[in-house]
């Protein structure tokens, strides 16, 4: 099963070392990891999208992680109400007379050509990743010459709905 | 007047280099002995050591793997964080195998490697090494040191680190420019607040409520201990939980002497190579408590069969280990001796049951360990027990891993909690003889015997210099098989007698090897030379060499198969 877990961590050198050794020593497969500063000095927050295969597992990887030194909490959030999103930047091989058509694509994802070159031009896209696989799916016709993604960023809305029904805010069952 | 002085104050501070910082922190940390090696990007911090009046003794191996094994084996005895230096690159990588080996068995180090000046560092400098990517998998947390001021305040957090919650090695890399810079500053800040590192020691109530509740329902209950209870410092509450409920007691490898071999309520250890009472009480019973074990594989077995009828409740300060291998119905996350503490306090009536009491005596009675005892030859088993007797059964005992570890483990019975030191997690050839060096350190006045085998002793017998220079009594006796004795057991059992590379048919002369050492060299090759001579190495206040020359094809039984349940044990009978 897919899980989304944040860990806040200590901004020191070599904490994502630390971190991403330890995932792969417990053979835990990331599908993607995204890192970046908070709103307090010294603290930073990583999200990974992982794969685990039991709630055995997943309680072995939240427990690991909790362990090291440097990280300050770890949470699983793929059940609650989130926000996440992630950005990518596609680089499509085009001629002038093409570009017409794929903007007429790429609008209503709310995605925008930020670079224009005599023979491609580059999107950027955000959202949740099924929204960005669904625009590379589309461009993918076109001749996609390069491919980024950022990999996933979340964390919870700012306020959690009372259900009892949790799974229904799953974002990626 | 005073300004002068002041200034003579501040000229003295600014001759103060990181190297003396260390010594200070060192000091402050109650540091009595250092195990290492010098090397170019230590110089700085052996100046130090010279210069100092330390009230430490700093103890000289002759390879650093010696140097941090000594230091396992200091740290296992005295309670303490065992304190190790070496160089950078070279020195520093041949601590890895000692670093993962405390890593496996929770023993605290505090380990300060040297390292290339900061200016070339990455630069594949002479004698650079990257020790912080090497050992972040085999440790409890690591540091570079990157300025001066920070030096004290990270040894102080390397201390703390190391010998809390479970216990583990941390690495400290000091460049040789922090080592060798002056400092001026005076006011070293040495707080430290770690607010990702908050150990548990306090078990939840209605945790221990609802244990206290199934073990008054229990028909079949089982203490497992392990080495937690050593470093939670609970064997007395441990005895007085189990004398309470009469609960029987079994142990793992690395819990034996956590609770007394010799009472009637211990089945001793259990795995692998238990006993027939212990991996029996495990299998049939209906209530595990778990007190500081982690199920190794070499316990537990197949899981497929590991106590199919029981309850499982887990009492660990670390609360990744619950729930790793054994689904667990009770997790108690604590320090063993407060969970014991409260477990003693509970009032809930004790469990019936007599009759497992009496079933597992009649398994202790019935099928006791056994070996054959030829009277011409020496067999191991014979050996261990000799030992036993001659030392009253009060000896540390330290061991390598493999056949001659699991005689000791069977045969040695351990009634106290200082007394056994042997690789368990990493099973580490060359393990036991520097970690008597560091036992012996630890416990000048009691007799240390180093149980190696002739394999492992090959490994670091070049320690036999720190016993001659230190004068260190210890006791060493290979039982000296001719063999890797537990690969050449699995070679022919599961190998179909296939010796591949596990006869060492070409051995040193080992009574010249110690006796170049200036150490007395006994070689003995019956029964009854053992018998007279024993008496006397026991009674000499330096430190000998016993080579013991025992039967090769002995076996280790009885032994549950790889793959197999405990239920499986063959060998249990002649």
């Amino acid at each position: 099963m897919k899980r989304i877990i944040t860990a806040t961590v200590q901004n020191r050198s070599g904490v994502l070392n630390r971190v991403t050794g330890l995932l792969q020593r417990r053979q835990f497969n990331i599908e993607s990891i995204s890192v970046g500063r908070t709103e307090m000095d010294g603290i930073s927050k990583m999200t990974f999208v992982v794969e685990v295969e039991d709630s055995q597992k997943l309680e072995q990887l939240t427990k690991q992680l909790n362990k090291q030194i440097d990280v300050l909490k770890v949470s699983d959030i793929t059940d609650k109400a989130i926000v996440a999103r992630e950005l990518a930047l596609i680089k499509v091989v085009s001629t002038g007379k093409l570009r017409n058509e794929i903007q007429g694509i790429i609008d209503p994802f709310r995605a925008s050509i930020i670079d224009v070159s005599k023979d491609s031009f580059t999107v950027q896209v955000t959202g949740r990743p099924e929204k960005i696989e669904a625009l590379i799916d589309l461009l993918r016709p076109y001749g996609i010459k390069e491919l980024a993604r950022t990999g996933m960023t979340a964390f919870l809305r700012g306020q959690q709905p009372q259900v009892t029904e949790i799974n229904s805010f799953s974002l990626l069952k | 007047m005073k300004v002068e002085a002041k200034q003579a104050a501040h000229a003295a501070a600014a001759q103060r280099t990181g190297a003396d910082l260390l010594i200070e922190s060192l000091m402050n940390e109650e540091v009595d002995t250092i195990f290492g090696y010098p090397g170019g990007a230590v110089l700085p911090i052996y100046d130090a050591i010279f210069r100092s009046k330390a009230p430490f003794q700093h103890i000289l191996s002759r390879h650093e793997q010696g140097s941090i094994h000594a230091a396992e084996g200091y740290a296992r005895i005295s309670g303490k964080p065992g304190v190790v230096i070496a160089t950078s690159g070279p020195g520093a990588t041949n601590l890895v195998t000692g670093i993962a080996d405390a890593m496996m068995d929770s023993l605290p180090l505090v380990i300060f490697t040297g390292q290339v000046a900061r200016s070339v560092i990455g630069t594949d400098a002479f004698q650079e090494s990257d020790i912080m990517g090497i050992t972040t998998p085999i440790t409890k947390h690591n540091y570079q040191v990157q300025s001066i001021q920070d030096l004290p305040r990270i040894v102080k957090e390397a201390f703390h680190i190391a010998s809390t919650g479970r216990p583990g090695p941390v690495v400290v890399d000091i460049p040789k420019d922090i080592s060798a810079g002056f400092t001026e500053d005076e006011n070293y800040d040495t707080e430290f607040y770690l607010p990702g590192y908050q150990p548990t020691t306090k078990p939840n109530p209605l945790q221990i409520n609802k244990l206290a509740d199934s073990l008054s329902k229990s028909k079949k209950p089982v203490i497992l201990a392990g080495a937690g209870v050593l470093h939670g410092k609970s064997s007395e509450e441990l005895k007085s939980f189990s004398t309470k409920h009469s609960l029987p007691v079994a142990t793992t490898l690395l819990g034996l002497g956590s609770f007394p071999g010799i009472s009637p309520l211990s089945l001793g250890m259990a795995g692998m190579h238990g006993t027939y009472a212990a991996n029996m009480a495990l299998h049939e019973c209906d209530l595990l408590i778990n007190i500081g074990a982690r199920f190794d594989d070499r316990l537990t077995g197949n899981l497929k069969h590991f106590a199919p009828n029981a309850k499982v409740a887990h009492i660990d300060i670390d609360p990744a280990e619950i729930g790793k291998v054994v689904p667990t119905d009770i997790p108690i996350v604590a320090d063993s001796k407060e969970a014991l503490t409260q477990l003693c306090l509970q009032d809930a009536p004790s469990p019936q049951h007599e009759e497992w009491v009496s079933t597992l005596k009649a398994y202790k009675e019935d099928s006791p360990l056994w070996f054959n005892n030829p009277e011409q030859e020496m067999c191991p088993q014979w050996l261990i027990k000799a030992i036993h007797k001659i030392t009253a059964g009060d000896a540390i005992i330290t061991t390598d891993v493999g056949q001659h570890q699991m005689w000791a483990a069977q045969y040695y019975t351990f009634t106290n909690p200082h007394q056994w030191v042997t690789s368990g997690g990493l099973g580490t050839m060359g393990f036991g003889f520097p970690a008597a060096i560091g036992a012996q350190l630890a416990a000048p006045h009691k007799d240390v015997v180093a149980i190696v085998g002739d394999g492992g002793f090959q490994m670091t017998f070049q320690e036999l210099s720190v016993l001659q220079e230190r004068g260190l009594p210890v006791k060493v006796i290979i039982v000296n098989n001719g063999a890797l004795g537990m690969v050449r057991q699995w070679q022919e059992e599961f190998y179909e007698k296939r010796y591949s590379e596990s006869l060492l048919t070409v051995q040193p002369d080992f009574v010249k090897l110690a006796e170049s050492y200036s150490i007395r060299g006994i070689k003995i090759e019956t029964q009854e030379e053992l018998v007279s001579t024993l008496p006397s190495v026991f009674a000499y206040k330096g430190p000998v060499v016993l080579d013991c020359r025992v039967l090769q094809q002995e076996n280790v039984y009885p032994m549950i198969a790889p793959g197999k349940g405990l239920h499986e044990m063959i060998g249990v009978k002649p």
